[in-house]
């Protein structure tokens, strides 16, 4: 399944559909990738709201692209996750360490925007 | 009455529809979201394994009765690969052959009521999970 990408100014915007199987993760993770070098991008969202299971597979595959998009020099907010995907995320002992989340879009928005402020 | 669903599991496409046919069963036997989410996730991640460690196996989807007639949802994962040397190992989190996190069988166990695992070297392995509805 095709994950559109949206570039938005500076940032990327990763809109997550709910049937991905693994082999779409990491198509995902090629095609952000390449496109956070071609569009310079300073930050990427990627947008869960529509994920309906986060399984370990989905969840080590997320925490890999924000870290590659790290060390390209881009930051990643996760946002969207729905409270019962976090509650699953628990009982399965799923972390995100070292990703930033945010509610949603919006407030993703504005965590990028002021990260983007200081450093100008 | 609402017979087996079999889904046969060979690639990461199954996997996805395995979570979808188990996901609306438990919707038709009225689980709330929370309880989905959990139960889509076990089914998952278990599908995962067999694509991972057997290549190929089944999910069996079904309803489950107690003794007292309550409703729940059985979800059994059945291959013919290679087995599991130590189950007992298998079942710690963190731990895992595969470079995976290793946090599917021992979170299964916490996401569902029931579990059961039987596995043998050599010769396959089958879990059983049931989650009731309340």
């Amino acid at each position: 399944m095709h994950v559109p990408i949206l570039k938005q100014g500076p940032y990327l915007i990763v809109t997550m559909q709910s049937a991905l199987a693994d082999a779409d993760f990491l198509q995902l993770r090629d095609s952000v990738m390449e496109r956070v070098g071609k569009f310079r991008s300073r930050g990427v969202i990627m947008d869960v709201t529509a994920l309906d299971v986060m399984d370990s597979f989905a969840c080590r595959s997320l925490r890999d692209i924000a870290q590659m998009i790290k060390l390209r020099g881009a930051e990643t907010v996760m946002v969207g996750i729905q409270p019962e995907v976090a509650f699953t995320m628990v009982q399965l002992g799923l972390t995100l360490d070292g990703v930033v989340t945010a509610l949603d879009l919006e407030e993703g928005l504005a965590y990028l925007d002021r990260g983007n402020k200081k450093s100008r | 009455m609402i017979d087996e669903i079999h889904v046969s599991v060979s690639s990461d496409a199954d996997i996805v529809t395995a979570r979808q046919k188990g996901r609306a069963l438990a919707a038709e036997l009225g689980f709330p979201i929370t309880d989905l989410v959990m139960i889509a996730t076990s089914i998952s991640e278990l599908a995962r394994n067999i694509v991972l460690y057997a290549r190929r196996g089944e999910i069996v989807l079904g309803v489950a009765i107690d003794d007292r007639g309550k409703r729940g949802i059985v979800v059994v994962a059945r291959d013919d690969g290679p087995g599991i040397r130590d189950v007992k190992q298998a079942m710690l989190p963190g731990y895992s052959t595969s470079g995976s996190l290793g946090l599917g069988l021992p979170g299964v166990r916490r996401l569902m009521d029931d579990f059961q695992i039987v596995s043998e070297a050599g010769k396959g392995t089958i879990v059983t999970a049931r989650k009731w509805s309340q």
